[in-house]
């Protein structure tokens, strides 16, 4: 079995205990050595399986195996003395300095003592960790984690890499250059890469790309052979009289359309076949241009198929809300808001003010103060100092009140697990007070609006992630309220549910409600009307997403997007951190 | 490199990793060091199995010379602190409102019958509640009774209706202290809770955390990982054994009439049975709360209450005393026992010995063949 491939899949399936579906059916991959091969596709793909796999952690029910040349089922031992492994969640010793994880992980993978300094050394240059070996890994931040769970994963310069999802949850800085990193051991070790990500604009910084879909690989190529067959389907539609969240409405909703999102101040579409549908909607203004296909559009159109203009139409809500009449007035008001933790500040000094109806974001890494914020916001966490007023509602003095104003989805998944999708509504009227006329109607309203009579009596524990999502949404939306709160609502949902979600939160938004939203989903940032990019407890900029873009376009970036702003924005920050002496 | 140098290696660097990570966690440091010494202070002064100066009500409804001289002889005894009462009314409400203990009551023809047919039975109510301490209350009283009217007989040239009079030897602990057999058994009760508890949480937490993940694939074998697993939890159970020992040879005075070689022995061997069994629920845990409720069942609680510790397994119904037999601790707390009371007595050593030899293979063979380098297994 020696085709000169690094790693060989022949015909794998595996079923774990007693799901129904497989979490891999016949998959037949080759991964090519000294490549960067990006394992692509949305939650439940079966991407970390494969990986799994791959390391010999796994035994498949069936296929062969081989990864440089040895037999994985076989010989476990023998591959994992040479390749190199860095699982979802890298197992770093939070109680152990960067030194000591770095010295385990030498101490097992057997580096020779005398080699160990020059290693450290280049592996510490490599991630800007080398002011940190000292430092507990559990103080590290999120990015620098990553960073150091990389370097123990290279620790001795393994010939295959695999890396699940190594981006996940990481700030675009961080991203960027754990992805400058890879590269690096590609190009001067030689090594061969095989990276999951669930990131699509990740796809096209790798060599090759393996889509997987429902446990299936969908297909392997270039990145460029997968959009180029794109090229003449997708589109740049605008029209300002409308405003981009109203015309992507629309435009989901047109026979011939598979796809459309909100993409800077435009609408990116994607159309069944090549040309524009012949019926658009009405609008004096709508000018349309060929846009640049990217993998995300070959990867929709894979998914999707031909169910082209099967975009739920924008679910009726039934929102009685609050007209947009006093739509001026603002409905939070944040002022000088500071929030400590011991000795550690994990909000400092912020202030913004968002109007009715309008979705404002959030935006910045993990560690950011984003949820802080949100909590401190909703009355669940008091404000060390500062002025918070919610729905003209002081939340020092009436937190309860203002409270039963708004609705709060939380980052995790905070349902009860083990009680149907029903007795969870149920649940939630009732701690919403709703009496019982009203919550009979308003569960009627929730199930019909997200979907989800289907899964009425299903244990929501066993619910696929994006019914999760929507079950948490409609029980944080039961009692009507004015402001919703969603903090990093789509995190870990794949791009379907979340062009889903973004829909709905549209339509609210359209009804009156106000939105808050966290993300560190870059590209989301461009469907808010306004945002904050925080960092370190700090707001760095305010305004609308085509503001803080502009505010980055030079010569060699004519059209930056979100990330480099915020990238460009961290970078300032940074160097003015580091300006000021200590 | 070769195989044994990567081997040592891999060795090496498992138990330093894992020797700091107890030294930076202070709840693992407190349940070795902390736990042990409240456990033994709580056990050594906080529980006390024997009846002293129990607080006793005597009825004399007519006092005389005879009464005077009953109430005279509880008065001497070191188990009892008499009350007197004129009717057993008012002696009835001190028992209610649990002033008494137990009450003596002398009729009103006491010295009658005494001097009549030389038998004047007393009456006697105890509190039943405590079992354990009305029996040994009952004990006392029957004895100072026996003693006074074997005395009370001589006294007047009578043969004493008694008909043996029981002379006992208390052996091993003659001071019958609950001390000398309570705190050896606790040292049992704590190496299970630093062997079983602190093993399997630490063992769940790299599993719950993703580092056994990473860990799994790199090139160390299954045998590396549970002994640098295993040697410093080795070394810290030996540690709380040893400050036990201390604190029972000079804070309790408890004697130690057996070898300490014998007994660093024997605790070794239960120390790695203890191990095992954590080792055991981890693997199948794989969760520290679920580990944690587990080894609580399953190792801690049977060590306390089915060990022979404080509850004697001789005076358990049959099918329990069965069931005492899969308990390690059971054993290990008989060689505690025998090693601190009596000295080195080979057969009972050597017994039980073999018993937790056998659990260890056991545990440590069920745990070792349960824990793959896989994750599907």
């Amino acid at each position: 079995m020696d085709n000169g491939a690094a790693l060989v899949f022949r015909g794998v399936s595996k079923t774990f205990g007693d799901a129904k579906a497989p979490a891999l059916e016949q998959v037949d991959i080759d991964i090519r050595p000294t490549r960067v091969t990006g394992l692509i596709g949305p939650d439940g793909a079966g991407k970390t399986t494969l990986m799994r796999l791959a390391a010999g952690l796994l035994t498949p029910d069936s296929g062969s195996i081989h990864a440089l040349g040895m037999d994985v089922v076989q010989e476990p031992l023998r591959v994992q003395s040479s390749i190199g492994y860095m699982p979802q969640r890298f197992g770093l010793y939070e109680d152990l300095s960067v030194q000591e994880n770095l010295d385990l992980y030498a101490d097992l993978q057997g580096v020779a003592r005398a080699d160990r300094p020059a290693r450290y050394q280049q592996l510490m240059h490599m991630t800007g960790l080398a002011p940190f070996t000292r430092r507990l890994a559990g103080r590290l931040s999120g990015g620098m984690k990553q960073k150091l769970g990389l370097a123990c994963a290279l620790v001795r310069p393994p010939r295959l890499l695999l890396l699940d999802e190594p981006t996940v949850g990481v700030d675009p800085v961080s991203r960027r250059e754990l992805w400058a990193i890879v590269y690096r051991q590609v190009e001067d070790e030689g090594m061969t890469v095989l990276l999951s990500t669930a990131y699509l604009d990740e796809a096209g910084r790798c060599d090759e790309v393996i889509l997987m879909h429902e446990g299936r690989r969908l297909g392997q190529g270039p990145p460029a052979d997968f959009s180029e067959p794109m090229r003449g389907r997708s589109f740049h539609i605008g029209a300002p009289s409308v405003g981009k969240r109203r015309l992507q409405a629309e435009l989901a909703g047109v026979p011939g359309i598979i796809d459309a999102t909100i993409e800077g101040e435009q609408v990116r579409v994607v159309t069944t076949g090549a040309g524009l549908p012949a019926r658009l909607p009405d609008i004096p203004d709508l000018t349309a241009a060929p846009a640049e296909p990217i993998f995300e559009d070959a990867f929709i159109a894979a998914l999707k198929g031909g169910r082209a203009g099967t975009a739920p139409p924008a679910p009726a809500l039934g929102f009685h809300g609050p007209t947009a009449s006093a739509s001026d007035r603002a409905v939070i008001e944040v002022h000088g808001l500071q929030r400590r933790f011991g000795d550690f500040i994990a909000v400092k000094g912020v202030s913004f003010q968002v109007r009715r109806g309008e979705i404002f974001g959030l935006l910045g890494a993990n560690g950011a103060g984003k949820t802080t914020t949100f909590r401190i916001l909703c009355g669940l966490l008091p404000a060390s100092s500062g002025e918070v007023r919610v729905a003209g509602l002081d939340l020092r003095r009436a937190r309860a009140r203002a409270r039963g104003r708004l609705g709060y989805m939380a980052q995790r998944f905070s349902l009860y697990a083990d009680l149907t999708v029903l007795q969870n509504l149920r649940f939630f009227a009732s701690a919403y007070d709703l009496h019982r006329r009203r919550s009979k109607q308003r569960i009627a309203w929730a199930l019909e609006a997200f979907e989800l009579e289907k899964y009425a009596n299903a244990n929501s524990g066993t619910l696929p992630l994006g019914y999760k999502q929507r079950l948490a949404m409609a029980a944080a939306l039961l009692h009507e309220p004015d402001i919703l709160f969603l903090d990093e609502p789509t995190s870990g949902v794949d791009p379907l549910a979340r062009r889903e979600f973004w829909q709905r939160i549209n339509a609210l938004a359209e009804a009156g409600v106000t939105v808050l939203v966290t993300t560190h989903f870059m590209d989301e940032a461009n469907y808010c009307d306004r945002l904050v990019i925080m960092a370190e407890g700090e707001v760095l900029a305010t305004g609308t997403p085509a503001d803080m873009k502009a505010r980055y376009r030079s010569d060699e970036r004519p059209d930056p997007t979100m990330e480099d702003a915020f990238i460009a924005l961290i970078e300032a920050h940074e160097k003015d951190a580091g300006a000021v002496p200590a | 490199m070769n195989p044994a140098a990567a081997r040592r290696m891999r060795l090496t660097g498992m138990i330093r990793k894992e020797s700091l990570q107890i030294l930076r966690d202070p709840s693992s440091i407190a349940i070795a060091f902390i736990m042990p010494v409240v456990l033994l202070l709580l056990f050594g002064y906080g529980v006390s199995l024997d009846a002293r100066k129990v607080p006793l009500a005597m009825v004399v409804e007519q006092p005389d010379a005879n009464s005077a001289s009953l109430v005279g002889a509880f008065r001497h005894s070191e188990y009892f602190a008499p009350r007197l009462f004129t009717s057993l009314q008012e002696a009835r409400q001190a028992f209610d409102l649990r002033e008494v203990f137990g009450i003596v009551w002398l009729r009103n023809n006491f010295s009658n019958r005494l001097l009549g047919q030389g038998d004047a039975p007393i009456g006697v109510i105890i509190n039943g509640v405590d079992a354990n301490q009305a029996r040994i209350t009952g004990g006392y009283i029957q004895g100072v009774w026996q003693a006074w009217l074997a005395d009370y007989a001589r006294g007047r040239g009578l043969t004493p209706r008694v008909p043996v009079v029981l002379e006992p030897r208390i052996w091993f602990n003659a001071a019958v202290r609950s001390h000398n057999f309570l705190v050896p058994g606790l040292i049992a009760v704590i190496m299970t809770l630093i062997g079983a508890m602190l093993t399997s949480m630490v063992v769940a937490r790299e599993w719950e955390r993703g580092t056994m993940e990473a860990l799994m694939v790199t090139p160390i074998r299954i045998d590396e990982l549970v002994i640098g697993k295993l040697a410093p939890y080795f070394l810290l159970g030996m540690g709380g054994m040893l400050l036990s020992v201390v604190m029972a040879l000079w804070q309790f005075d408890v004697p130690l009439r057996g070898s300490f070689w014998a007994l660093t022995a024997t605790s070794a061997l239960f120390m790695l049975v203890a191990l095992g069994m954590g080792l055991l629920i981890s693997v199948v845990a794989k969760n520290q709360f679920v580990a944690g409720q587990v080894s609580i069942i399953v190792t801690f609680l049977p060590a306390f209450i089915l060990s022979g510790f404080i509850f004697s397994i001789g005076s358990m119904p049959e099918p329990i005393q069965w069931i005492t037999h899969l308990i390690p601790a059971r054993y290990y707390v008989a060689i505690l026992q025998s090693l601190f009371l009596a000295g080195d007595i080979w057969p009972i050593m050597l017994g039980n010995s073999a018993a937790l030899a056998v659990m260890m293979v056991v545990f440590l063979g069920l745990a070792r063949r349960r824990f793959h380098k896989r994750l599907d297994a």
